[in-house]
């Protein structure tokens, strides 16, 4: 019964885009409210989140719990919005919890990471992501995150912090302004695709027929998935947000065939970086643990929620959040 | 739908029942041993209210402070609360390597040369991240 209210409650606020920002934006305060509790840190770069959390003046589980909270919320978003949860999770994390940047980050990784372990196997088994496109990228996503993680670690928070404000900001100037091509044309595959046999047929359900895709530009999206890859290790990101418009714009795959096989690669390409922060130790079960399930469970209502939303309002409201989340990071890093 | 499914490969459909049923064991496992951890069952390495204290440290304060030797040392802490949680954390990164060790034999059956060493090269990359060898200090 208070699932189905909670679905009633939800199915009525993503009607009402209003009342979801005034939500959002309630919710961003009472964490801006709290985290401010004792006034600033001039003395550091980036201010101690250790005190931070201390002189909030709440008990030690409220923290977890507001992370379950907001992971829940930052879920159905995701899922709405058509973002990967990570890209969401370590800015916002990062700039309004306690928690140290090293922490977000191999959380984020994480939680990028079950994302993909829960959406693959369906979008693998329907044929909407296609394993074979997957791996070549994944070798070459894989070396770039491991090498985007152990130079993460190694730099100082304030230049990483820095960074990924100037990151998140650069992806929310691609969110506004990267195209989409439902079935990019593609004349002729590449040779490398073509001895890779990168080709294939799915069943586009919207228009009851095959599709046939191929592939161009292999080499050269190869060497922009490296960068990609280094990005997402480096700053716990998942990489949805650039695999996508590389797929389908730069490589010429169907929209539809092109998010699954991000998603895909997701799992493989976090998994790679996940084990360089677990092995750093950057990884609290505190934060990683609610922050999973939140994510899940706020992903699966999201799901629900899909077909009677308004995509275009909420993928606004992302965006808007994801500035402001990157101008703070940007701001705290620069010790503004 | 079912007319899609025909099209996917074999070692897709292997990939993707393995990635399933891997993944559900490792949720349950994170929310089983969370349970364990937080009501105290198993004591835990560091004190749940002590926590605040810890996670807004640096990594390098944070170990140092926490005496932690990250890396696999956490095997040798097992027994404690917090630990116990990396079992059900360490597994998810972990499917990916088990879904391509499952996908190897049916590539290598089908002769997939191409194939057969890009699945090689990715086991070869995650078991070194895995191990440790590729860190460096902070």
């Amino acid at each position: 019964m208070p699932g189905k209210k909670l679905k009633k409650f939800l199915y009525r606020i993503s009607k009402k885009p209003c009342l979801f920002v005034i939500l959002v934006i309630a919710g961003f305060a009472l964490i801006i409210a709290s985290n401010s509790f004792g006034g600033s840190e001039s003395e550091h770069l980036v201010p101690s989140a250790e005190s931070l959390s201390r002189q909030s003046g709440l008990p030690w589980w409220t923290w977890p719990v507001i992370l379950f909270a907001v992971t829940f919320v930052l879920g159905i978003l995701a899922v709405l919005a058509g973002v990967g949860g990570a890209v969401l999770f370590v800015p916002i994390v990062s700039s309004f919890f306690p928690f140290h940047l090293d922490f977000v980050r191999g959380t984020g990784l994480l939680v990028a990471l079950s994302l993909a372990i829960a959406a693959g196997p369906s979008l693998l088994r329907k044929g909407l992501a296609d394993l074979r496109l997957a791996l070549p990228i994944a070798l070459v996503t894989s070396c770039g995150a491991i090498v985007g993680a152990i130079v993460g670690l190694s730099l100082p928070t304030n230049i990483v912090q820095t960074a990924l404000g100037a990151a998140i900001l650069g992806i929310v100037l691609v969110m506004i302004l990267a195209k989409k091509s439902e079935f990019p044309e593609v004349k002729k595959s590449d040779a490398l695709s073509t001895a890779l046999k990168i080709s294939g047929i799915y069943y586009e359900a919207s228009l009851g027929e095959q599709i046939s895709w191929k592939v161009h530009r292999t080499g050269a999206a190869l060497l922009v998935f490296a960068g990609v890859g280094f990005a997402g290790g480096m700053f716990g990101l998942g990489a949805g947000w650039a695999n996508v418009p590389v797929l389908n714009l730069m490589m010429g795959i169907p929209l539809k065939m092109a998010v699954s096989t991000s998603i895909s690669l997701i799992s493989i390409t976090s998994a790679s970086a996940a084990w360089i922060y677990l092995n750093k130790g950057a990884v609290l079960p505190i934060m990683v643990v609610p922050s999973v399930i939140g994510i899940m469970l706020g992903s699966r209502i999201g799901v629900k929620i899909l077909a009677r939303s308004r995509p275009a309002v909420i993928r606004y409201i992302v965006i808007a959040m994801l500035a402001l989340a990157g101008a703070r990071a940007l701001l705290k890093g620069l010790g503004i | 739908m079912e007319r899609n499914e025909k099209k996917v490969t074999e070692e897709q459909i292997a990939y993707a029942k393995l990635l399933n049923i891997c993944g559900m064991i490792a949720f349950v496992l994170l929310v089983v041993f969370f349970a364990i951890y937080l009501t105290g069952t198993v004591k835990p390495h560091i004190p749940l209210a002590e926590l605040p204290k810890y996670w807004g440290l640096s990594l390098p304060d944070y170990l140092e402070q926490t005496n932690y030797k990250a890396g696999w040392s956490w095997l040798n802490m097992i027994g404690k609360g917090d630990f116990l949680n990396f079992i059900g954390i360490s597994l998810l990164p972990a499917i990916t390597i088990l879904c391509y060790i499952r996908i190897s034999p049916i590539l290598i059956r089908k002769k997939d040369t191409l194939y057969i060493i890009i699945t090689a090269l990715e086991v070869v990359i995650l078991v070194l991240a895995a191990s440790g060898v590729l860190t460096i200090g902070h």
